[in-house]
């Protein structure tokens, strides 16, 4: 069989599976207060470790090695700011795009 | 119906947060040497970024099944987490296969808005919520990989940093309003960063592209979290304790 729908095929698998066997499986409410605390501290956690250091490294050009650039980090700034101030997760997400790419353009200009 | 509707009306703009960056793996994914087809559909049956990128990296340069499966497994183990915590928010009688459908779409963001409900997660919200995130991510990903080539490769860069940015929008709010929530955001980057430059601990982040440190430092942050908030609690028992005694 073709190798690559092979590879799809698996890698739907195991995504699905991991997915599916707690939600599917787990019925019983948890009782333990600290198990509970632990679940509710889990999207935040989760959401930190991925974005951190990892964003700094997000906005090195298609192909190139990830590197930290100038870009990343001003527009992760702005990004931490707007979202400070309450701004939605699409205005926040579009903002920075822009900043970043802002950047890339001024910074060749202004060195 | 109602609940159905609130979920569309939530799940919206993770949707058209999702258009920039499944652009981006569409666009990718073409240049591997992927068609347009084959990249939608990775897109529709995985739901998943960081996953589906490490994924078209290892079948582009021709890995064995295994090593994918492992690497797909270790990046995504966090969605084992998010639905074990989803599995505590729905109702316990729900029959199995409407869990097995809202399973496909616990994805870091769809999963971030639903825990966040103050009550129990119903299907209809559910459903509502994951279905515009769903078209959102796949027809985004069709845009970029036929509008491959339009745009500069610089371009093609920045737009990699929407995703992070739609994490930064869903977390720091809460992390505003809660002092515990914004211990559990420091603890988890702090650590995320000592396993990638740290010698020794940044081999967590050189193996299985990078889902070992994650899933590490997200364990630790919320068990730490979590611990804090036991011994205080009993202190707070054994206070009361005294002044009952």
């Amino acid at each position: 069989m073709n190798y690559v729908i092979v590879c799809m095929f698996l890698m739907f698998l195991t995504t699905y599976l991991i997915r599916v066997i707690p939600i599917g499986f787990v019925r019983k409410k948890m009782e333990n207060l600290w198990i509970q605390d632990f679940i509710y501290y889990i999207p935040f956690s989760v959401l930190s470790a991925m974005t951190f250091p990892d964003v700094l490294y997000s906005t090195t050009a298609t192909g190139a090695e990830p590197h930290i650039s100038v870009s990343a980090v001003v527009a992760t700034a702005v990004a931490i700011i707007m979202a400070w101030r309450k701004r939605g997760l699409v205005e926040v997400a579009i903002v920075a795009v822009l900043v970043a790419i802002a950047v890339e353009l001024l910074l060749p200009v202004i060195f | 119906m109602n609940e159905f509707v609130r979920g569309i009306k939530r799940g919206l703009p993770i949707c058209l947060g999702y258009i920039p960056v499944s652009f981006t793996f569409g666009l990718i994914a073409v240049k591997m040497g992927f068609s347009p087809l084959q990249a939608t559909v990775i897109s529709l049956t995985n739901m998943a970024s960081a996953g589906q990128f490490a994924g078209i990296r290892l079948i582009e340069g021709g890995a064995p099944y295994i090593e994918l499966v492992i690497t797909t497994f270790v990046i995504n183990l966090r969605y084992f987490l998010m639905s074990l915590s989803l599995s505590q928010k729905v109702a316990p009688d729900m029959p199995f296969y409407k869990r097995a459908v809202m399973a496909y779409c616990i994805t870091d963001e769809v999963f971030a808005l639903a825990a966040m409900e103050p009550e129990e997660v119903s299907f209809p919200f559910f459903g509502g919520l994951m279905i515009t995130p769903i078209l959102g991510w796949t027809s985004g990903t069709l845009l970029g990989a036929v509008a491959s080539g339009l745009l500069s490769l610089m371009v093609q860069g920045c737009m990699g940093i929407a995703l992070y940015c739609m994490f930064i929008a869903i977390i720091i709010p809460p992390a505003r309003k809660s002092r515990k929530v914004a211990l559990a955001v420091v603890v988890a980057a702090f650590l995320s960063c000592l396993f990638k430059y740290v010698p020794g601990l940044n081999m967590l982040s050189k193996v299985g592209g990078g889902g070992w440190a994650i899933i590490t430092a997200a364990i630790l942050g919320a068990a730490i979290c979590a611990s804090i908030k036991e011994v205080k609690r009993r202190h707070k028992a054994a206070a009361a304790e005294r002044s009952v005694a």
